[in-house]
């Protein structure tokens, strides 16, 4: 058993880190504030290599593993969770294409990404189906030569700069989950309407809207797999973006335990840092124990992955565990600063706001207990 | 055109320094590494040379320790071409240094067209090395640049001096050119750099093969130790408007027989 990482891994790490400290950290506050999309620190993490992650080395990407990525955005997390968000969301959009797709898939729409920056959409969640995403109501009809899509996403990420969409639908909901597919759809399709950028508690600095489409005409050769196959494509889609997911609440978490280490010797109270007091002491202790299980779980679930064996139970532990403990982490994080935290002059505020998404994206805490459950009790 | 960066490696700004027990130099196993920041002016100097020059070759060298060779590494994801490492565990004195990094250039067998280095290290502070080197290859050099220009055959390059000013030196190749702060931005070394930087050549010497040895040593360190506390600084309370003559006059007594500033 070996528990560290090979020397470039750890390069990786160290310009990750000095780009979040250099590029991310002194905007995280103002663009969160602002509600300002990232695209400076988006493009200059994609001419550094951080961005698309998935494309392998023949389709023109890096080649990373998944350990790779988790590392990488472990790293970004770390300087901000809301712009990684937007980081990571080109990701989660291209794997069902990396999964699923023809080798003339991925040239035609996987190469130009790391040709030149670009951005892309993963739209699977409905205003009436989130949980029950077997449940989705967007039409996909066979127009003879081409498919026609009708219906309407929502909590779309990034979808206000998209070149790109990938879009489940179903072709009969009748079919339930064999029914649903799985479209490339190119972001100036005629019928496609964007919604208004959601006013969210964090994550801010992220575009997220519906997209309603209305009669959009995508061509056959679009469609990931045959009809019915993009529940199977989904489902091993998560299992790739759910380390991920886990390690960028691990990276926030970080944080929220680095930043209440440095206050806690700088603050006093009754004539003491209040590192000294004992209550405080085992605060940060129940953070560290939770960052460090969170990131052996976050990394174990991206090398099952590598390895290829099937790691749908262990991506979810890592999934709930890294957000559950993030949340816990960022809470305690405010009540170590105590009224401080609760300023905007501080950063451990913003940081509890955005620990809160990642309960819920990519599935609820909630829903991978189902998934834990189903796996452990077959 | 042969560019030549000589690259430290230094503690990272925010390492704790401990002094060893025996005080004969510092903790160094727990010791994050970095390139010295002000070589970093210097590769990227010499990566920006080389973009309006594709045939200039850059060659990395740093003599220490083989343990973490995190700046080589480093430079070369940023884009140099090959390294040398000048391998030494000993903490050597500027001189020998200055020594080891020309037989190292000679060593490599291409001929040195401009040498850059940072203006300083920021472990030791010493700002020698760049000088002494100089000296060993009779050649011209100017530090503390922040304005670097290829014209023709010759280099223009720009010092900043005191008030702000700036001067203005024109010289011919090889030289010696040490960098500041504002002379570039040095760019991020990209991840398919790091990829790549994996298959550039490093050579490995060892201080006998660039004839240096004990008895170039001009300084002998005796002891390392952590500068004394400084004492709390002194509150005046001059809250009271009727008091605040008084302490003001205290105050500026105190600046005068005590901290010596005015
Ligand atoms: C900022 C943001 C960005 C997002 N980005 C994207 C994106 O890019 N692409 C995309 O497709 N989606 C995206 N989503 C959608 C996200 O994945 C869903 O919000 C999420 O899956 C939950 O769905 P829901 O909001 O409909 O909640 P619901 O499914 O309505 O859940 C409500 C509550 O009920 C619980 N619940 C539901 N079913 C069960 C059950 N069977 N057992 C126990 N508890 C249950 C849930 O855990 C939750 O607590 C994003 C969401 C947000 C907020």
């Amino acid at each position: 058993m070996d528990f560290s990482l090979t020397t470039e891994q750890r390069e990786i790490r160290e310009l990750a880190n000095k780009f979040a400290k250099n590029e991310m950290i002194p905007y995280a506050q103002e663009y969160d504030e602002r509600g300002t999309f990232p695209i400076d620190q988006f493009k200059k993490a994609w001419e550094l290599g951080f961005i698309n992650t998935c494309i392998p080395s023949e389709f023109g990407g890096s080649g990373f593993s998944s350990v790779d990525s988790v590392v990488i955005s472990e790293a970004l997390a770390y300087g901000c969770m809301g712009m990684n968000t937007a980081f990571m969301a080109n990701d989660l959009a291209l794997l069902p294409i990396v999964i699923g797709g023809t080798t003339e898939q991925k040239k035609k729409y996987l190469t130009p990404f790391t040709q030149e920056f670009k951005i892309a959409s993963f739209c699977l969640t409905e205003p009436g189906n989130g949980s029950d995403a077997g449940g989705i109501k967007t039409i996909i009809k066979d127009g003879g030569d081409h498919w026609i899509i009708n219906g309407s996403k929502m909590w779309i990420t990034n979808a206000g700069y998209a070149d790109l969409f990938v879009v489940y639908g179903t072709i009969d909901p009748a079919l339930k989950h064999k029914g649903i597919s799985a479209l490339i759809v190119e972001a100036k399709s005629e019928g496609i309407e964007l919604g208004k950028k959601e006013d969210k508690m964090g994550h801010r600095s992220s575009d997220t809207r519906g997209v309603r489409f209305n009669n959009v005409k995508v061509p056959k050769e679009n469609m990931i797999g045959k009809p019915g196959d993009g529940w199977g494509i989904a489902m091993s889609t998560l299992d790739h973006s759910r380390p991920l997911v886990a390690s960028s609440a691990l990276g926030g978490a970080q944080r929220a335990l680095d930043l209440s280490i440095q206050y806690s010797k700088e603050r006093n109270q009754f004539g003491v840092p209040i590192a000294k007091h004992q209550a405080i002491q085992f605060m940060i202790a129940e953070m560290g124990m939770k960052v460090e299980a969170a990131r052996l779980l976050t990394y174990k679930a991206a090398w099952l992955c590598d390895q290829g064996i099937r790691n749908t139970e262990v991506a979810s532990y890592a999934k709930a565990f890294a957000s559950d403990s993030c949340m816990q982490i960022t809470t305690d994080a405010v009540q170590i600063y105590g009224g401080y935290g609760y300023s905007k002059e501080y950063p451990v505020e913003k940081l509890m706001r955005d620990a809160k998404l990642i309960q819920i994206y990519e599935g609820t805490s909630q829903i991978q207990r189902l998934v834990m459950a189903r796996e452990l009790i077959k | 055109m042969n560019i030549f960066v000589c690259v430290k490696q230094v503690p990272d700004t925010e390492t704790k320094i401990t002094p060893t027990g025996d005080g004969s130099f510092i903790e160094t196993a727990s010791i994050k590494w970095i390139m010295n920041p002000y070589d970093e002016f210097a590769v990227e100097q010499a990566l920006l040379i080389k973009q309006s020059n594709p045939a200039a070759n850059v060659t990395v060298v740093r003599v220490g320790p083989t343990k973490d060779t995190e700046a080589l590494r480093t430079a070369m994801a940023m884009g140099a071409d090959d390294a040398i490492l000048v391998e030494t565990n000993e903490n050597l004195d500027s001189y020998s240094i200055a020594k080891a990094l020309k037989g190292a250039i000679a060593k490599s067998g291409k001929t040195a067209d401009i040498i850059l280095t940072g203006k300083q290290a920021i472990d030791d502070d010493a700002l020698q090395v760049p000088q002494v080197l100089a000296e060993m290859l009779n050649l011209p050099s100017v530090s503390v640049i922040v304005g670097f220009e290829v014209s023709g055959n010759a280099i223009k390059v720009k010092r900043e001096i005191e008030g702000g000013a700036l001067e203005v030196y024109e010289l011919g190749t090889p030289c010696v050119i040490a960098c500041n702060k504002g002379l570039n931005t040095p760019r991020y070394a990209s991840l398919p750099g790091i990829m790549k930087a994996k298959k550039k050549p490093m050579t490995q010497l060892s201080l006998t093969d660039v004839g240096v040895s004990d008895s170039d040593r001009r300084v002998k360190y005796s002891q390392f130790r952590l500068p004394p506390e400084k004492p709390p600084g002194k509150k005046f309370e001059a809250t009271d408007p009727a008091k605040q003559n008084d302490v003001v006059s205290q105050v500026v007594g105190l600046l005068r027989t005590e901290a010596k500033v005015i």
